[in-house]
Order: structure tokens, then C-alpha cells, then sequence
């Protein structure tokens, strides 16, 4: 449980963090440590250079934007979310299950989205958030809409060569606080070992006059990355808020899991299957008493 | 009752474990150290072809590469526990330092690294060229003894290390024939990862000009790594190696064993010239270090309409690994057949159990060591029996205790081989825990909850273990026990000062024995707990002693520490009565002082005393100066802890989840020394058995790969994952101490896994859900649920 040997840089600066990554080529960006470090320590990573952004203040932190949405900067600990009131409930209440409270004073919500492990949280509940991943490279800045960012398991849109600096969350009302116009929530049947999602459900519901007005829907941890539950939101939209409606509407979620479904001895494809709507209505419910 | 014994003084080693002072193994650091590595077998069976090391050996900062054949010269390590005599032989079948030829489970190490630090010799492990001829593999005991399965060994018949029989055949099947139901169950008592959070460690010192060895170790049992190693394999006289075990964050067993990785930094020590240090990875210890558990058995148990059990008939594949580790062949055998009978008059008893070799990790004691196994059968058998004659759990249990009166019991069909349960008192222990759980109002809950959809089940556990090994005439026996003694030693020296050194043989691993031990001796000699400072692990200045397992260190070695004391108080006492001028049948010793009967006032104090013989100017007649004592303590028999504990579960029929709502545990472990301790041993015990109930279970693939490999895999438990725990206890002392101790490092785990395992299926006894294999994961009781409702896939 030794790396292999690395050369390590502080950057101090986001544009000294990218052209250190400009000279080396092949580097890894070493935010929290919590996925990079165990994959260096079991050598399934040797990337010959580290290029550490910890320290680079401007990257720390949530600020809450003129929309009423928050931008939250790469380094912001899940522990920081967690705390937060000025992020989305469903974020903050996904945050405070990561790990164990050490994971979540070291965890960065920008580690954790550019490592986009399939049984994590947070890319869930951004999902459902429709996030945008605010990113610099050698060329300049570019955002990247979240629907457009995960690829695959391990696998984003953010070039190596780019560096995520903040993640945009809009308030589905500008000119509201999120929380004011959205109600929000994750929901997940943890790995028993890993505590990672085996299941997880997001939900992002506006109610007008009893009636679900908007809703965002999102599960991960089941597929190879996390998607979008169209049919969940197309059947709760319009609908009358009340359990058999939500039922109803969770259980839509089998049109949403496409045929590539995680099997593990912890949890087979069809127990996940069999799960799936479960969450989706613990998320909706928890969703919907907050909206 | 004196003045410590029963109170829950602070522990003395917590302020530097707490302060991340405590020095652990890994702490040790020595001049020109160098570091280890060890490259293990990619495959769970194959034939080593070939190993090259020159471009391992050619990077910079890389001592030395070497293999099996650089220590062909060493035997396998020896086998400490031949059960069934005749059918294991020593250093056979036992790993060696490096395996030379042949690998038989994926943790048997093939090759080691010597680097200038543990970086480049990881470096390093990745030049190695390795060429395999990977072998059939099985790593199901039961499919490992029929026809056709892959041979591991040559010695070794269908994969059959061993056929152990105890009872009597003919009686069971006559006790079944008389039966009016006789239930037969087939059940799984899973693998098991230990998982301590300090892994396995050696650190290996040689000095040339006196041949000599220092070996820091992370062990149980020093003085027997110490003897095993210089006696066993390097061939040298123990005069020449000092082992030292360094604090252990935990063991449960897995550090009792003598690893071929302790043998191999001394071998290196001496070949590199300079100290080596290996410490073993999480991964390791996942794959090399002994497992736990790992049982197929079927079972046939017989009762009358009455409920009262007529004969119970055993037969177990157990698990032993690739090779055995040191007293692999012990734990299923003599730790698990010989408690079968359990808190119960059961007339008729008779258990085989199957030694079988696998291609996976080395099986050996892991808490509780092959009671757990008995425990939860026993207790499963119980509630199926209960089931099928219709009658409360709670009434059928009490139907069959071995009375009070009965006591000393001698399980039938001789299968404790002479020994006799010493004092027992089952049914308080019993309705105490039914009184907290508010059992009848339970019940009412439980129909009530039924009656809505809802599963809530509550499981009892009625245990007994067996503590204190042991009398050394029964656990000498070549075959029943390993042919060795388990006594255990003490050693108090008396400085000027009065304060006390205690030395024991026993060596801790988080079982606060620095304070409990230290305990005993201030209670018996009347002074300060904190004047008694306990040393322990370094077989330099400790006497020799079994080591802290099976939880006898309290049973055996503190008996020994009483008795040392009670020495140093009767010379304490003759010598005062020196001081004092007066009679030695005119004084007595009390609170730390002595004096003329009828005249405290004028007293001499321990301290005055202890200084009278350091100086020892001025002496009794033929007194020796010092008021020291060694003792050794052979106890007359094995002790017998026991109690009921309750799990309260509640399952979600959506998920299959078990929540687990409330646990009770009512305990009897005799005289209780620190009751802050021994709830602590209870409270981690029993998170440990829940675990294999609900949650814990190593996996391994057809082709012996651990696919529970790390603890991303493997479920240990966690504190969210469990209520408070109520606690309490009865007191039955037992007589054959003069503290009446039992010991209590083990009940925890013996007792709990079967409370939660039957908890589960009283909660699923409405869907007719008679039994389900640990662990009883949401996704299994899910698709039994799915099953029983007449869908699932």
C-alpha cells in the first residue's frame, strides 16, 4: 500500500495549476486524495506527477449567486456541504452520507465529480440539480452541462488537460433561493461494506396548487453512470401530489434504467432493479414535503 | 469483596493510546532498518516454474531478491494443534518461509523484496517474473471431498486432513429413533475476515558477534512464537532470540498463529546483515492471514412432544485453507465439537467433524474460536425444534437447562472428555434478559405488527462457552489438545518503595490487562492500583506463559497473579511481624498494613515493609530479601460463562433491510473484576457476532480469488448500524478459583450471532421461512421474501 514514486507540485493559482499540467502531459491533479491516493497505494494509477490544488483558495467555497442558485468551488469539502444551507437540500443531504466524517473534512465535491466513480453520490443528485461544471484549460474556460459530462464509469468530458473549478447550480426560479422554489432530496440503499450507492434516487419537485409543477428526477449508483429518469418526471408532471401518484410515478423508473444494470454479489441486477422505484419514491416523497 | 475488585477503574494504557503515544509495530523504527515486501501467488493453485528476479534485483535501492529456494534449508512451520492423532503431521501440509514449488491459495508468499525502503521494495515486486502453471482449484469444503475435486495434497485423500469423532453413534441414533419429531437442517456457518485494525507486522534483528536474534512481533503468545520459531524452524536455541510484542490494536485470534513471515525476517536479518522490517498491507492481511469459521454442516435433532430434546447428531465439512495454520486443526474440533451440548441436558450427542483442504486462506481461531460455530447451531436447532413441536423459544430452552443442582456437569456420551461444567445458573440469566425485553408484551407487539404487514422478530441465545484453558492434563493430550500445557505464569517483584512490578506470560491486545491484572494484585496486597504496574510481551524479564486467547487470560492468569500476591502477603506479613517484635501468629495483614491483632495504631505499611526487605539488614531468621514470588497456575478445570442475550429486529418487507431495534444481553462470567471493561469486551463482542449474522461474509470465486478482497467488499460493522445495548448480569462464581472468575473476552461473539440469526427468522416465521444462511444481507431475506410470496427469479 505504497504509491509508486511521483513527483509532487503545489500550484498556487488555477493558471499555475494549468500550465504545470501543460508541462507535464501526463499528471493527475491531487485535490482531497480520497480516490486518487487508495488508487496510487494499490498501483492502479501511476501517473509520474501530482500537481496539488489544495491550496488554491479560490477554489474553496460556496457562494450563493444573484439567481438565487450557488456556485460551489472545487475544493469545497462534502463535509462543508453537508453544512450548507445555501446549497440544494438534496446536495447537502447526499454529502452528509459520503464516508465517514474524515472522508467528508478531506472529500471535495470537485475530486469526486472529475473521478466519477458509478456508485457515487454526488453526480446523482447534480444530475437531477442540472449542474454545470465550470472548467479551465490551456485555451480558457468552458462550462459543461452535467448531462454532457459523464461519459462512462471513470469517464468525463473534462479533458486531462482541464481543470474543474466550480460546479453552477441554477435556482429553478431565478430570483428565489433554490430551497425556496424547489424542494430536493437524495435517497440510497448504501453498499453494506463501501456505504457507496447501490441504489440512488434524486428528486427536484416544484408544487403549484397541490399539483407537481416541475420535476427533475436522477439515479445512480444502479447504472454505469448516473442518468436522468425522464419517464419518472414525464409521469409525475401535472399530476396530483399524493402517495399512489408517486407510485406510481416511481415505478416508471424501469423505463429510465436502460439494459446495463451493476450486478455484484452484494446486490444483483434484478435486486437493484427491484429496488430502483423504492428510492425514486423516498426521494419524490422527501422531495415533495420540502417543496 | 476487597477494595478493586468489581470497580471500574479508568484504564491504565488508555492516556497514551487515546494521546496516540502507544508505540504499535509499525512504530518501531532501528538504525540501518531495512524495509520488506513479499510478492504472493497470483494464483490459488499452481506449480511455481519459474521465478525471476534479476531486474527486481538490478533497481537502485533494492538489497537483495530472494525465493523458496534461498531458504529450502528450513522446514515447513510446525503444526502446534494435531487434532485426531496420527492424521497431521508436523511441518507437513505448513506453510513454508516462501513456498517453493507449489502455491495452494492466493496468499501464500512466493518471493520477498529487501529495499533500502518500503517503496522501492514495492517497486521491485512488480520486476518479478513469475511463470505459473496454474492448477484446478475448490474452495467449497463440502465439493472438496467428493469425487473428482482437484487434490491439494498427497497425504490428504479427497482434500480429508483429519476425521473426528466424538459421542457416541449408536446412542444418537437410538436418542433420534425415540424422538417424536426429528428435525434435520442443513446450515452454513460463513467464512469470517477478522479484520483488527493493526495488521500483522515482524521486525528481525541479528547481531552476528552473539548470534542472537531480537524479533518484534505483533503477536498474542511471544513466548511461544519465540519457541516455535528458534526449536521448530531456525534450529537454534530459544536462548538466542528475544521476542517482543509491541501494543497490538487488536488481534481476535488471527496473531495466536506462528505466520511464515516472522520466520523470514529473522532468516533475512541474518543473510542482509542489517535489521528488516515487514508490515503486513490491509491486503494483505485480507488474503495471509488466518480466516475464521467456515463450516457446512448438517445436523439431526430429536425432541419429544414435551419438548425435551432426545439427541442431537453432528457431522461438519470444515474449512482449513490451502496449508493449516498452528492450531488450525484445534479450532473446529476440540473448541467446537466438545460444547455441542450447550446449556443443555441433552442425553444423546454425537459430532464428526471433516478437516478439509481448500484452495483459499488458512482457516484458525477467530473470536470465540469454534464456540461461535457450536453456539449458533446449537441455538438454531433449539428454535427449528421449538418450531416443529410447537412450543415458546423462551419455554423450550428453559425445559432442557442443566439445572443447578446439577452441577458439576458432565455432558453426555463423554464429549468434553472428562471435564465437568463447573456452576451455572441458566434459567436467571434467562428470565432476567425476558424481564428487560418485556418478553410477553413483545409478543403482543409481534401479533400485533403481523397483523399490519409488518415483520418484527425477536431471537433468543441461550450460550455456554468454555474459558479458561485449560487443565494442561486434558489440553496435553496429543490429538485432543496440541501436547502442551496451559498454564500461565505471574512474576511480582517488590521495589524499596513498595511499589509492585507484576510480570505475566499473558500478552494483551486490547483487553486492559495493565489494569485488571495490576487489579487483582492491589486488591490482595491493600495498596494503591496505580503502586502495580504490569509488563507483559518481551520475553526478556516476563516468565514464560501461553499467551491471551480463548479467554483464559483472567481465568489462568490471573489466578496466577492472586497466588504471587498472596505469597508476597504472607511474607509481607512474617516480616512485619519482625518489625513489629511480635508473634507471626499475633499480627495480621489488612489494608496494606500489618499489625498486632487488636492494635491498627500501631501498624507497619507495605511500603515500610517492602523497604525492610530491600534493605534487608534486619531479616527473619532464613528469610530471603525482596518480597518476590513467581507463580505458576495449572487450573483444576475449564470454566463455564454463560447467559441469554435477546435481539430485536425489524425487517422491511420492501428491501429485505434488518433493523436491528433493540439488543439485550444478560451474562454470567463469574466474579466480575472491572465492570467498565467487561462491558466493553461484550459491547465489541457482540457488534462482531451481528456482524456475521447480518452483514460479514468473505467471498471467494470458483477459481479462489477473494472477491471480498478489501474493505470496499467486506462488511465489518459499524457503530450506526447498531441500538445501545442493555446490559446485565448475574453473578455465579465459579469454585474452581479462588476468585471465581470466568472470563468474558469471547461471550459477546459466542453468544450474538445466533440472538440475531433467530431474530431474522422469527420476524420471517409468518411466511413459513424456517431457515436462511448467514449473512442475512437485505438482498438475501429480499429474494426469500420474493420466494416465499411465489414470485422472485
Amino acid at each position: 500500500m505504497h504509491p509508486p514514486k511521483f513527483d509532487y507540485y503545489r500550484a498556487h493559482s488555477v493558471s499555475e495549476a494549468i500550465s504545470l499540467m501543460q508541462h507535464h502531459g501526463q499528471a493527475k491533479f491531487l485535490a482531497g486524495g480520497h480516490s486518487l491516493i487508495p488508487a496510487l497505494n494499490i498501483r492502479l494509477s501511476d501517473p509520474g506527477v501530482l500537481i496539488d490544488i489544495g491550496s488554491i483558495d479560490e477554489l474553496k467555497g460556496i457562494l450563493v449567486t444573484r439567481d438565487g442558485g450557488c456556485r460551489i468551488g472545487a475544493l469545497t469539502t462534502h463535509a462543508s456541504i453537508a453544512a450548507s444551507g445555501d446549497v440544494p437540500m438534496a446536495l447537502s443531504e447526499a454529502a452528509a452520507l459520503i464516508g465517514d466524517p474524515q472522508v467528508r473534512n478531506r472529500g471535495t465535491i470537485g475530486g469526486n465529480v472529475a473521478h466519477v466513480d458509478p456508485a457515487s453520490d454526488l453526480p446523482t443528485v447534480l444530475t437531477a440539480l442540472h449542474a454545470t461544471l465550470e472548467v479551465s484549460g490551456p485555451t480558457g474556460n468552458r462550462s459543461i452541462s452535467v448531462d454532457e459530462c459523464f461519459i462512462d464509469i471513470f469517464t468525463t468530458a473534462i479533458r486531462d488537460s482541464e481543470l474543474l473549478e466550480s460546479i453552477h447550480i441554477r435556482s429553478p426560479h431565478p430570483g428565489r433561493m433554490f430551497n425556496d422554489a424547489a424542494g430536493s432530496a437524495y435517497a440510497k440503499l448504501p453498499n453494506p461494506a463501501s456505504h457507496y450507492a447501490m441504489v440512488g434516487a434524486a428528486a427536484v419537485i416544484s408544487v403549484r396548487d397541490g399539483h407537481c409543477d416541475t420535476a427533475s428526477v436522477a439515479v445512480g449508483g444502479l447504472t454505469p453512470t448516473a442518468r436522468r429518469a425522464h419517464a419518472v418526471e414525464a409521469a409525475l408532471v401535472g399530476q396530483m401530489i399524493n402517495d399512489a401518484n408517486l407510485e406510481q410515478a416511481a415505478g416508471a423508473v424501469q423505463d429510465d434504467l436502460g439494459d446495463e444494470i451493476l450486478d455484484d454479489f452484494h446486490a444483483s441486477a434484478a435486486y437493484r432493479r427491484a429496488m430502483a422505484p423504492l428510492f425514486v419514491k423516498q426521494a419524490l416523497e422527501k422531495a415533495v414535503l420540502r417543496a | 469483596m476487597g477494595k478493586y475488585l468489581g470497580e471500574s477503574v479508568k484504564r491504565k494504557e488508555d492516556p497514551q493510546m487515546i494521546t496516540g503515544e502507544a508505540k504499535y509495530l509499525d512504530d518501531v523504527k532501528l538504525p540501518g532498518m531495512l524495509h520488506a515486501a513479499i510478492l504472493r501467488s497470483l494464483y490459488a493453485h499452481a506449480k511455481i516454474l519459474s521465478i525471476d528476479t534479476e531486474k527486481a534485483a538490478a533497481l537502485p535501492g533494492v538489497v537483495g531478491v530472494f525465493t523458496g529456494k534461498d531458504f529450502e534449508d528450513l522446514p515447513a512451520l510446525p503444526c502446534a494443534w494435531q487434532a485426531a492423532a496420527g492424521r497431521i503431521e508436523n511441518n507437513v501440509n505448513m506453510p513454508r518461509v516462501l513456498e517453493i514449488d507449489r502455491a495452494t491459495f492466493t496468499g501464500a508468499g512466493i518471493a520477498v523484496v529487501v529495499a533500502e525502503d518500503r517503496y522501492i521494495a514495492e517497486d521491485a515486486l512488480s520486476l518479478i517474473e513469475v511463470e505459473y502453471e496454474p492448477l484446478p482449484t475448490v474452495v467449497d469444503a463440502e465439493k472438496a471431498t467428493q469425487a473428482g475435486a482437484p487434490q491439494l495434497h498427497e497425504n490428504a485423500e479427497n482434500n480429508i486432513a483429519f476425521d473426528w469423532n466424538i459421542g457416541d453413534q449408536a446412542a444418537v441414533e437410538r436418542g433420534l429413533a425415540e424422538a417424536d419429531v426429528v428435525v434435520k437442517q442443513r446450515l452454513v456457518n460463513q467464512r469470517l475476515i477478522p479484520t483488527p485494525i493493526d495488521t500483522r507486522g515482524a521486525i528481525a534483528q541479528y547481531t552476528p558477534a552473539s548470534e542472537e536474534y531480537t524479533l518484534w512481533l505483533t503477536s498474542q503468545t511471544p513466548h511461544i512464537m519465540r519457541l516455535l520459531i528458534t526449536a521448530f524452524v531456525l534450529g537454534i536455541p530459544e536462548t538466542k532470540m528475544r521476542v517482543i510484542a509491541p501494543k497490538i490494536g487488536g488481534g481476535f485470534g488471527t496473531k495466536i498463529s506462528l505466520y511464515p513471515e516472522y520466520c523470514l525476517m529473522a532468516a533475512l536479518a541474518k543473510k542482509v546483515g542489517q535489521p528488516v522490517k515487514w508490515v503486513e498491507t490491509r491486503q494483505e492481511n485480507y488474503v495471509a492471514t488466518s480466516h475464521g469459521r467456515d463450516h457446512v454442516t448438517t445436523f439431526e435433532v430429536g425432541a419429544k412432544h414435551d419438548g425435551s430434546i432426545t439427541g442431537l447428531n453432528v457431522k461438519t465439512y470444515a474449512n482449513l485453507g490451502g496449508i493449516l495454520s498452528t492450531i488450525g486443526p484445534g479450532t473446529p474440533t476440540t473448541l467446537y465439537g466438545r460444547i455441542l451440548s450447550g446449556a443443555y441436558k441433552i442425553p444423546n450427542l454425537a459430532c464428526q467433524v471433516l478437516g478439509v483442504y481448500t484452495n483459499t486462506g488458512m482457516t484458525d481461531a477467530y473470536r470465540g474460536a469454534g464456540r461461535p460455530e457450536a453456539t449458533y447451531l446449537l441455538e438454531r436447532a433449539i428454535d427449528l425444534v421449538a418450531d416443529a413441536v410447537g412450543m415458546d423459544p423462551a419455554e423450550i430452552r428453559r425445559k432442557n437447562f442443566i439445572q443447578p443442582e446439577d452441577f458439576p456437569y458432565e455432558p453426555a456420551n463423554n464429549m468434553l472428555n472428562g471435564l465437568k461444567y463447573d456452576s451455572g445458573n441458566y434459567e436467571i440469566a434467562l428470565d432476567r434478559a425476558l424481564e428487560m425485553v418485556d418478553y410477553e408484551g413483545f409478543r403482543q407487539q409481534q401479533e400485533k405488527a403481523r397483523q399490519e404487514g409488518r415483520y418484527l422478530g425477536l431471537g433468543l441465545s441461550s450460550y455456554v462457552e468454555i474459558c479458561g484453558a485449560a487443565p494442561s492434563a486434558w489440553i496435553g493430550l496429543p490429538g485432543e489438545g496440541w501436547g502442551a500445557a496451559m498454564w500461565e505464569s505471574a512474576n511480582i517483584r517488590v521495589q524499596l518503595t513498595g511499589k509492585a512490578t507484576l510480570t505475566v506470560g499473558s500478552q494483551a491486545q486490547g483487553q486492559g490487562h495493565e489494569t485488571t491484572m495490576a487489579q487483582i494484585v492491589a486488591d490482595v496486597l491493600g495498596i494503591p492500583v496505580d503502586d502495580v504496574n504490569v509488563q507483559q510481551g518481551d520475553t526478556l524479564g516476563t516468565p514464560f506463559g501461553y499467551g491471551t486467547y480463548a479467554s483464559r487470560s483472567a481465568a489462568v492468569g490471573g489466578i496466577a497473579a492472586h497466588n504471587s500476591a498472596q505469597q508476597i502477603k504472607e511474607k509481607a506479613r512474617k516480616l512485619g511481624a519482625h518489625m513489629l517484635e511480635a508473634s507471626e501468629t499475633d499480627v495480621v495483614y489488612e489494608d496494606g498494613k500489618v499489625f498486632v491483632k487488636g492494635s491498627p495504631d500501631n501498624a507497619k505499611t507495605f511500603a515500610e515493609i517492602a523497604g525492610a526487605a530491600a534493605l534487608a539488614y534486619d531479616l527473619p531468621e532464613g528469610m530471603e530479601p525482596f518480597l518476590d514470588d513467581v507463580s505458576y497456575y495449572d487450573p483444576p478445570e475449564c470454566t463455564y460463562p454463560f447467559g441469554t442475550h435477546i435481539c430485536l429486529v425489524e425487517i422491511d418487507g420492501d428491501t429485505g433491510h434488518v433493523d436491528v431495534k433493540r439488543y439485550i444481553a444478560v451474562d454470567d462470567i463469574g466474579q466480575v473484576i472491572n465492570p467498565m471493561i467487561v462491558d466493553g469486551q461484550l459491547h465489541g463482542g457482540i457488534a462482531q457476532g451481528v456482524a456475521q449474522a447480518l452483514w460479514e461474509g468473505a467471498v471467494y470465486s470458483e477459481n479462489g480469488q477473494l472477491a471480498s478482497g478489501s474493505l470496499m467488499d467486506y462488511s465489518v460493522p459499524r457503530a450506526e448500524n447498531l441500538p445501545n445495548f442493555e446490559m446485565d448480569r448475574t453473578v455465579t462464581l465459579s469454585p474452581t478459583n479462588p476468585l471465581g472468575v470466568k472470563g468474558v473476552g469471547e461471550a459477546g461473539t459466542i453468544a450474538s450471532t445466533a440472538a440475531a440469526a433467530n431474530a431474522v427468522m422469527d420476524a420471517l416465521a409468518p411466511l413459513g421461512i424456517k431457515h436462511l444462511d448467514m449473512p442475512l444481507t437485505a438482498q438475501k431475506i429480499w429474494q426469500a421474501i420474493q420466494e416465499a410470496n411465489g414470485g422472485g427469479d
